[in-house]
């Protein structure tokens, strides 16, 4: 019953850690390590990427040894689209101002649902952002502006 | 009594007019948001802590907790209701509440709910106000060894007593030091995996993660199939649990509590492990276990004060030692370090206002939840219909707005859809961000004190082991990994003979 390695939980798991480890520790050797009685700016980072390494490498190979696969569907989709209006909104909100930044947030969101209502998003959108105005601007005082001419 | 003139002197601050409003908001929005499913308490919290940034400390404190409780107590409505627990805590409490709702006898059982967790709140907040002070004043006398001990063992706990893998709960400890590693190192004034940008020179944001782990995680895991479950509404007609169901409730009420009080001081427990030891507790004390799984009302009482009471003595290790147990505390320790506060035993000293006003609010606050929650059980019923579609744009606004907020700078909002991605990532392949979080919010505490540490030891790390304090934490780290790593050698092996037999 072999399954395979790109479903396979752990090795999955400790691949990942070994890159993040990996990349953590070649960062760190750019810092002095010092000694244990001064400890330099690398000392700290270095053990623990070690670390972590050590146990992406353990996680991985008992995911060779087990093979579990990793449980229900991957939601790529909706992770794209959701991924994608928290950077939009960001990017927008240095740009065009609140309201238009909020539109493009619910559109791009919604469409990481199952079922996308063009009238509900537009009903949805209006009603959330009618809130966030009385929540953010007039109840916190958030001094953003609302559109770009503002 | 010393400990009445503080609880009085916290009730004079809990009661202004001003803090009473924002404890009424912070359960009347937790529970409101907790109830919606698919939502639980680290979701709410994650997504209205940015929110309380903008108010000053005290407000913002007791908001926090009101949100936690509040979300707590709304996930158990939806748990009862639908049979859709939003968080581990409430699997048990799904169990024979949902049960109890398809025989029509949901009013029982939500009021018991209340009225179990108001009542181990209520002893929760007094062992807090009782345990608080002498526990801050022996934390008090600790210098560096101790503190890295103590921190390496509630570290060591969590990951090790918390569900899931052992190993990759070290693992995710391990991960959330390196993140938390991020920034300018305070001695030498150097960028650490800053990566170039200049936003991260300051460290990453304690909500970027947050939001990033807990929401964006769980929005997309909800999305990947659509929810199931289904609402009893038009049946909650009675309210009023009968003179038997009260009888039969206070025993487990008063166990539950107990259970409850003991594992939510514990590092990594909380509430998921204390409502499932309290149904175990529960099942073996009845006189008919079979009837549990069908509706008995015990099976809802007990579970339900242990969640609550756990949810209440977590704050001690929290507010005292400045060591948060689980991820909720350490979302409540980072709202604390944004505000200026800098955790640990010196907060009851020097904030005094701050520290008992929120023990106060906290009795008030579930005082709220039973005032609350029983009249307007219909109300919450209604938000159960709100389907997910709608829901989940408008928690990923609040995300957006609130981290926007923190530092006006559109770099926080990359950071929170990669934290986003590697929070899916890591869930997917089972990875519990609990621990990461802890790691996160710990980690330059801890790397300060280890160097502190040695520094005064002039590098000789037999320090914390010559340390009377300190050894007794390291014992009890290395007591817990053992005994935590023998289980696991014996399933091996059993799996060894279970492969070879077969």
């Amino acid at each position: 019953m072999k399954v395979d390695l790109r479903s396979n939980k752990d090795f999955l798991a400790g691949l990942l850690m070994i890159v993040i480890g990996g990349i953590a520790f070649f960062m760190a050797l750019d810092y002095p390590f010092g000694s244990a009685l001064r400890m330099g700016p690398g000392y700290f980072p270095r053990v623990l990427a070690g670390l972590f390494i050590a146990f992406g490498i353990y996680v991985g190979l008992r995911g060779l040894r087990t093979g579990e696969k990793v449980e229900g569907v991957w939601g790529w989709k909706a992770l794209a689209f959701i991924t994608v209006s928290f950077w939009a909104f960001g990017w927008l909100m240095d740009r065009v101002g609140l309201i238009p930044s909020l539109v493009v947030l619910f559109f791009v969101s919604a469409l990481a649902g199952h079922e996308f209502k063009l009238k509900e998003v537009i009903i949805l959108s209006t009603v959330m952002i009618l809130f966030a105005y009385g929540v953010f601007i007039y109840g916190l005082g958030l001094p953003y502006r609302l559109f770009w001419w503002d | 009594m010393e400990i009445f003139d503080n609880l009085i002197f916290g009730f004079t601050v809990a009661l202004s007019l001003s803090n009473l409003w924002y404890c009424f908001l912070g359960v009347f929005v937790g529970t409101a948001i907790g109830v919606l499913p698919g939502v639980g308490p680290l979701v709410t919290i994650a997504m209205l802590l940015p929110i309380t940034f903008n108010l000053p400390p005290i407000p913002a404190l007791i908001m926090l907790a009101g949100i936690y409780y509040g979300s707590q107590y709304g996930g158990s409505t939806t748990s009862i209701l639908m049979n859709l627990p939003g968080e581990t805590a409430s699997v048990v409490t799904c169990i024979d509440g949902y049960q109890m709702a398809k025989q029509g006898r949901a009013g029982p059982a939500l009021a018991i709910a209340a009225v179990g967790s108001f009542f181990a709140g209520s002893v929760g907040t007094l062992l807090i106000a009782m345990f608080g002070p002498p526990i801050a004043e022996m934390a008090l006398k600790f210098g560096a060894p101790e503190y890295f001990s103590l921190m390496l063992m509630a570290l060591i706990a969590a990951a090790c007593l918390s569900s899931g893998d052992m190993v990759k709960a070290l693992a995710m400890v391990v991960l959330g030091l390196l993140l938390g590693i991020i920034g300018t190192d305070v001695n030498s004034g150097m960028a650490r995996f800053s990566f170039g940008i200049s936003e991260l020179t300051d460290g990453m944001g304690f909500t970027v993660v947050a939001v990033g782990l807990f929401a964006v995680s769980e929005i997309v895991k909800n999305l990947e199939s659509p929810l199931k479950g289904e609402v009893f509404t038009s049946k909650i007609k009675n309210l009023m649990p009968t003179l038997a169901d009260l009888k039969a409730s206070t025993m487990p009420i008063l166990r539950g509590t107990a259970v409850g009080a003991f594992f939510g001081t514990l590092p990594g427990t909380g509430p998921a492990i204390s409502s499932f030891s309290s149904y175990m507790v529960e099942k073996k004390m009845a006189k008919d276990p079979s009837r549990f799984g069908k509706g008995a009302i015990e099976g809802v009482a007990g579970p339900e004060a242990a969640n609550n009471a756990a949810a209440q003595t977590a704050f001690i290790p929290t507010l005292t030692l400045g060591i948060p147990g689980s991820g909720v505390m350490a979302l409540i320790l980072g709202a604390l370090t944004i505000q200026g506060i800098a955790p640990g035993p010196q907060v009851m000293t020097a904030k005094p206002d701050l520290f008992w006003g929120l023990i106060a609010s906290m009795w008030i606050g579930n005082l709220l939840l039973v005032v609350l929650n029983l009249p307007l059980v219909g109300m919450w019923v209604q938000l159960l219909k709100v389907p997910y579609r709608w829901l989940f744009p408008s928690i990923i606004m609040f995300c957006a707005i609130g981290n926007y907020s923190i530092n006006n700078s559109a770099m926080d909002l990359y950071l929170v859809g990669i934290m986003g991605i590697l929070g899916y990532l890591l869930m997917k392949l089972e990875c519990a961000p609990a621990p990461l979080i802890l790691g996160f919010v710990l980690g330059p505490l801890m790397e300060e004190n280890l160097r502190r540490a040695l520094l005064i030891s002039r590098g000789d790390p037999t320090v914390f082991f010559t340390r009377p304090i300190s050894l007794g934490f390291m014992i009890a780290s290395a007591l817990i990994l053992i005994t935590m790593i023998m289980p696991a050698i014996r399933k091996k092996k059993e799996d060894a003979y279970t492969q070879g037999g077969g």
